[in-house]
């Protein structure tokens, strides 16, 4: 099984939009939202089998017994979250949302009154139709821990390797920890690059981070046609960096319209479609070369 | 006053209306804790006036003193230790810094180094004081980045705007922790509210009175707009998708200060904060 | 020799596991007595850091050689420091991969994944 990362940096600039293009293209066998924040995938490739889901344990919490409480305050000033403090009514609280489960408290507690728990800082979900696999998840608001549920849920395509060719996974904005998991052993990563100023910027960073991991990296432009003198310097760019443009893709209201009806833009026939059809094209001729 | 500006989904504008509202107000500070992908200093163009390293420990062991217990081993919550061939092994991208291992070498034989994960740079732009956050590319997570420009709050800063980054995770959380309100900038897509529906659960878990700005709005229906009127949401100003704003905004530049034509909405969207009265 | 395989089940016809950090067992096998023995994988349960528990409890167990069809760096750094040979396995039997290796038809893993990132 072959990975397809798509990438962006900046949120907004059409990963999910393009990511459910390519899938509907590829005929794939297998796909992933590893946007686990804020997945949005499903709302365009609809999955009509029903779902096996799984909780998802992130990181333990501490939990503070305060009937064995002796209010030293030895926690307190140990945690170097923030994690802990004092109600009105003076009892020592651990805050869930700040707490990232090292179990520091739990070792200089003097009355052995704090412990660790599992927590569940979301849910993975698996559909199956039988004749694709599609892995996604929904990370609880306030969470931490994203990297390891984008860890997981890349982990839910692994059984079924044999039977998938070319995987697509949509990925998340930024360039932390949620990112760099889903970097991790694909085979390339597509950049959805903007012509903006902040657009372009973001797609620096985020190309530094994949070259860190030395994935071969290809790039398109989306609504390329908003901003040519930007679109044009984001060319340069991928020129100077040795880096694969893959076809830039004019801005289209039908998009907005296929994306609201809950359609992929190969779904119906818009000037935006056919183009990704052409960039899907030379993205899968850039990734069989590789 | 302390006013968050999120949204969930990335690229609904929350660095637009961020930047644009510092911009109007008279004196104010604008923090950006998007510090993967900061952007309010490429609208600003403020020169550095300071930069500060921003830095975690990460263990290390005395070989003198190591006697091979692995009780740090054994305790490491996170696994980023290792003990092979008399020798620690440290995952510097795995250790989470709590200095847990340093607690329980039963020789203090552990002792933290600093490692660099990211930068911080503050500025001024006419009356905005500029502060910037950016995580070196290759890290994990920016939350002592934020932490730290958070703490750059000071007690005579009337109005300071904090540009969130994208999602409802820790690190948005960590963002509008300490804020007195929350502006949720929406964009009329479903993908749009799919994402607002989790940072308003965001801010009614932490309480923060909040409104939203829809942004990007035409004719058509607006599936933000019909979230929020279900919610009962405050919806405090509808902008309009435009070219010119568009293009303006694409090429990093202040949309109030390139055409004050639009400073009275966002003096509004900032009256409407201050008038109070929210959930 | 000790030749360690993670396995997805206690036995020597079982399929060799994907996953090394993850994997429900080990099977050591030990080359001069031809005895095999499995052993539970506590890693397996790890919040994150998985491969490195792992990899430090092969080091532990006296590893001289691991046959795995994939690592992580993470791991793979343990692994290398301690003087552990690392080879590819073939996707068939922890049997089969252990005649394979005696008949020297295994590679050695060259690549090596980044870590999976257990944190955050």
């Amino acid at each position: 099984m072959k990975r397809l990362l798509i990438l962006s940096g900046k949120g907004g600039t059409g990963k999910t939009t393009i990511a459910g293009a390519f899938v509907r293209l590829l005929k794939a066998q297998g796909y992933a939202d590893c946007d686990v924040d804020a997945p949005n995938l499903h709302l365009i490739l609809k999955p009509q089998s029903t779902v096996k889901a799984k909780p998802y344990f992130g990181l333990s919490k501490a939990k503070i017994d305060i009937d064995k409480c002796v209010e030293c305050n030895l926690c307190r000033q140990h945690c170097r979250f923030d994690a802990i403090s004092i109600d009105s009514s003076g009892n020592y609280l651990v805050d869930p949302l700040s707490c990232e489960g090292c179990a520091v408290c739990c070792y200089v507690c003097p009355a052995q009154a704090i412990g660790l728990e599992k927590s569940v800082d979301g849910k993975l979900e698996l559909y199956n139709d039988g004749m694709s696999v599609f892995s996604t998840a929904q990370l609880k608001m306030g969470s931490g821990t994203s990297g390891m549920l984008v860890s997981e849920v890349k982990k839910q395509l692994q059984p079924f390797e044999q039977d998938i060719e070319i995987a697509i996974i949509d990925g998340s904005p930024g360039i932390g920890c949620p990112v760099i998991a889903s970097i991790s052993g694909v085979n390339m990563v597509l950049i959805v690059a903007e012509p903006s100023l902040s657009g372009l910027n973001d797609m620096k960073r985020i190309i530094a981070t994949a070259q860190k991991f030395f994935t071969p990296i290809g790039v398109v432009i989306n609504r390329h046609d908003v901003n040519s003198t930007i679109s044009k310097m984001i060319e340069k760019y991928c020129r100077e960096q040795n880096l694969s443009l893959l076809g830039k893709i004019p801005f289209d209201r039908q998009v907005i319209h296929a994306v609201n009806a809950g359609q992929t833009i190969v779904d119906i026939d818009c000037p935006a479609g056919n183009e990704v059809s052409k960039v899907f094209e030379a993205t899968i001729e850039l990734f069989n070369s590789l | 006053m302390k006013i968050a500006v999120l949204s969930g989904k990335g690229g609904t504008g929350k660095t637009f209306v961020a930047v644009n509202l510092a911009a109007v107000s008279f004196r104010s500070t604008y923090l950006d804790c998007d510090v993967e992908e900061p952007n309010g200093h490429l609208f600003f163009k403020s020169s550095i006036s300071y930069s500060e390293e921003v830095k975690v420990k990460i263990p290390y062991a005395i070989s003198s003193l190591c006697d091979g217990s692995r009780k740090c081993v054994e305790f490491c919550q996170y696994n980023a230790l290792a003990y092979v061939q008399e020798k620690l092994i440290v995952f510097e991208d795995v250790c989470h810094s709590c200095g847990g291992c340093v607690l329980v070498c039963p020789n203090g034989a552990i002792r933290e180094k600093d490692k660099v994960i990211g930068v911080i740079q503050e500025g001024q732009s006419n009356d905005v004081r500029v502060i910037s956050g950016f995580l070196n590319p290759g890290e994990a997570s920016g939350i002592p980045i934020i932490k730290n420009i958070l703490q750059k709050i000071l007690l005579e800063d009337e109005k300071v705007f904090i540009d969130c980054p994208p999602g409802s995770s820790c690190i948005v959380m960590e963002s509008i922790k300490n804020a007195d309100f929350c502006l949720i900038i929406a964009e009329p897509t479903i993908f749009g509210v799919h994402n607002l529906a989790m940072v308003h659960e965001l801010v009614s878990v932490f309480k923060k009175p909040f409104a939203v700005v829809l942004n990007k709005c035409s004719d058509e229906d607006n599936p933000a707009k019909t979230y929020c009127l279900n919610q009962k949401i405050r919806i405090i100003a509808e902008i309009p998708y435009s070219e010119e704003i568009g293009n303006t905004c694409s090429n990093g530049l202040i949309l109030v200060r390139e055409l004050p034509k639009y400073r009275p909405m966002f003096q509004n969207i900032l009256a409407e904060i201050e008038k109070g009265n929210y959930k | 020799m000790k030749i360690l395989i993670p396995v997805d089940n206690s036995s020597l016809n079982g399929d060799v596991s994907m996953s090394f950090g993850r994997t429900p067992y080990f099977l050591v096998y030990d080359l001069e007595t031809n005895e095999s023995k499995f052993v539970l994988n506590e890693a397996a349960n790890s919040q994150g850091g998985a491969g490195i528990k792992a990899a430090q409890y092969i080091v532990d167990l006296g590893a001289n050689i691991l046959i795995t069809p994939r690592l992580g760096e993470n791991a793979a750094e343990i692994i290398l420091a301690a003087g552990i040979k690392i080879k590819k396995a073939h996707a068939l039997s922890a049997e089969n991969n252990i005649q394979a290796f005696v008949k020297n038809e295994l590679s050695d893993l060259i690549d090596i994944h980044a870590g999976f990132h257990g944190h955050h």
